[in-house]
């Protein structure tokens, strides 16, 4: 491969400077004692002490990890159970029509997940609040879990089903022996994707959240909407570091399972 | 006997399908047949074929298309040199993150960030300009989307660009091609599936952005998706809102089967 020219390298750094900008704009002035996003006046901790008092604040951030990690398990239970549901049917039109259908969803304009979904929860009669948004982000993580799941499942060697019926392991025991450790991956990727999913979410759970119950992406929207907050600011802050803390750690984790994984073949 | 349960593992996966893709589409369609006081009608749709709809609709599609291809634009280079640097997974891990961040903040960033005090128009001073307004501008709208966007382009493009042998382009330059033939002949016909999933993902999401238009764009460009969402949360009309709907899932349709291929990205929410 040819080295990068200087004028690459220009350009890239460009890239990754318009990216980060902005990210590390709000970050910088969370620190502001100043009111506002202009003028930097002096260091302060005010604005995460103002995130860390405001009661309401935290139940939201409360709800909103809540429904993350709620989602992301039954995503992950349906979603894995219906990868190895598909794989196991045969009849290759059938399978395509369950493999589109799975991703409706993914391909969806948030906007139509979101008003299509409102209308299902009034036609049934789910009161809009934490139960409709945690279905909501149960329905719309359940095909990228399937997603996740399914190249495992494909890839995996049905021999080593066979040699486990032969040594006389029983249904449950290839499941929770064979099946489900080689897929493990898979599904924890899955689980990943999903909590990301509905920590991100905005428009469809603006559309089915009730007045009483909001996620963090809904507030910071009404609070943008009313102008500039530093404690918003502060938000971006927390919320920037827990998202790089995480993604180093999934970093780590996943070269140290896929090192594994190689040591292994 | 092993298929037996393996069929019982599909049931609540079916149920989901049932329930959560199957059921929403047909309540939008059967809504977008319902006027306001639950008659059916094929007012709506009358309605969708007068000019401030057809107009909206067009607006709509024009913006995305600039959004998409500025996206572009600025993420096929970006990949290319990607591929190039040494720690390449290291660096797109990097690309990646910003679009981990929550969406609504980025975008309150530019709140900020073009606000008539902010850092572009403190730029614009030193130059010996005055200070614009730049917020609720169709040029802030299109730039904060690219923005938004640009990560969920570079992947497909970086996928399909690193799975590129390289040896084709070793044989295409001995074979005396230039840079830029190499380039148009090789390198970009083996990548179009790449750029196709990542127009897929930008173009279908910025026809229905709509809390990017509310925040930044103030009521200025109204795209299909703030179109739906005025009508079922702030007009009460969702017949109309979901006739928008219905015709949104076509077009989406339609531009799937133009880039259509097995590859898929990422969403953007």
């Amino acid at each position: 491969m040819t080295k990068l020219s200087t004028s690459a390298k220009v350009y890239l750094a460009m890239v990754f400077i318009v990216l980060y900008a902005p990210i590390l704009y709000l970050v910088f002035y969370s620190f502001n004692s100043g009111g506002s996003m202009n003028n930097f006046e002096s260091f302060t901790l005010e604005h995460y002490k103002a995130v860390f008092e405001d009661s309401r604040l935290l139940v939201i951030l409360i709800n909103t990890v809540i429904v993350a990690l709620l989602s992301a398990l039954i995503s992950t239970i349906i979603g894995t159970l219906g990868a190895i549901g598909i794989v196991t049917v045969k009849d290759a039109k059938m399978r395509n029509t369950l493999l589109s259908l799975n991703n409706v969803l993914i391909v969806s304009p948030d906007v139509i997940i979101g008003a299509s979904f409102l209308i299902l929860f009034t036609m049934v009669g789910i009161k809009l609040g934490f139960a409709s948004v945690l279905l909501a982000h149960v329905a719309f993580s359940v095909p990228i879990v399937v997603l996740m799941v399914l190249p495992k499942l494909l890839e995996m060697n049905k021999s080593l089903i066979d040699a486990a019926l032969d040594l006389g392991a029983t249904k449950k025991d290839i499941m929770m022996r064979v099946i489900l450790p080689y897929i493990q991956p898979g599904i924890f990727a899955g689980f990943f994707l999903a909590l990301t999913y509905s920590l991100d979410d905005f428009a469809v759970t603006f559309f089915v959240t009730g007045n009483g119950f909001s996620t963090l992406s809904v507030e910071i929207y009404s609070m943008a909407r009313a102008g500039i907050s530093l404690t918003v600011n502060a938000i971006s802050g927390l919320v920037f570091f827990v998202t790089v803390f995480v993604v180093i750690g999934y970093y780590f984790i996943t070269s140290r399972a896929s090192k594994r994984t190689e040591g292994q073949q | 006997m092993q298929t037996k349960t393996s069929k019982s593992a599909l049931f609540p996966y079916v149920l989901w399908i049932a329930l959560f893709v199957i059921a929403p589409i047909a309540l939008v369609v059967y809504y977008s047949l319902l006027d306001l006081h639950g008659n059916f009608t094929l007012d709506n749709y009358k309605a969708f074929f007068t000019s401030v709809y057809l107009k909206m609709t067009l607006s709509s599609f024009w913006y995305a298309f600039l959004i998409t291809f500025f996206t572009l634009l600025i993420s096929y280079p970006t990949a290319y040199f990607l591929t190039k640097t040494k720690h390449k997974q290291l660096w797109l891990l990097l690309i990646i993150i910003p679009s981990w961040i929550n969406l609504l903040l980025k975008t309150y960033a530019f709140i900020g960030i073009f606000g008539l005090y902010g850092p572009i128009n403190a730029f614009i001073e030193v130059f010996g300009f005055d200070p614009q307004q730049m917020l609720f501008t169709d040029l802030s709208f299109v730039f904060v989307s690219v923005y938004i966007f640009i990560p969920f382009m570079i992947l497909p493009i970086f996928n399909s660009l690193d799975r590129l042998n390289p040896t084709l382009i070793y044989a295409a330059r001995d074979l005396g091609a230039s840079a830029i033939t190499t380039f148009r002949r090789v390198v970009l016909p083996l990548t179009l599936d790449g750029v196709k999933s990542g127009i897929q993902v930008v173009f279908i999401p910025a026809l229905s952005l709509f809390m990017i238009t509310r925040l930044i764009a103030g009521n200025r460009v109204i795209t299909l998706g703030t179109a739906i969402e005025q009508q079922f949360l702030v007009t009460q009309n969702w017949g109309m809102g979901s006739t928008i709907a219905v015709f949104l899932i076509l077009f989406m349709v339609i531009i799937m089967l133009i880039t259509g291929q097995k590859d898929k990205g990422g969403r953007v929410r």
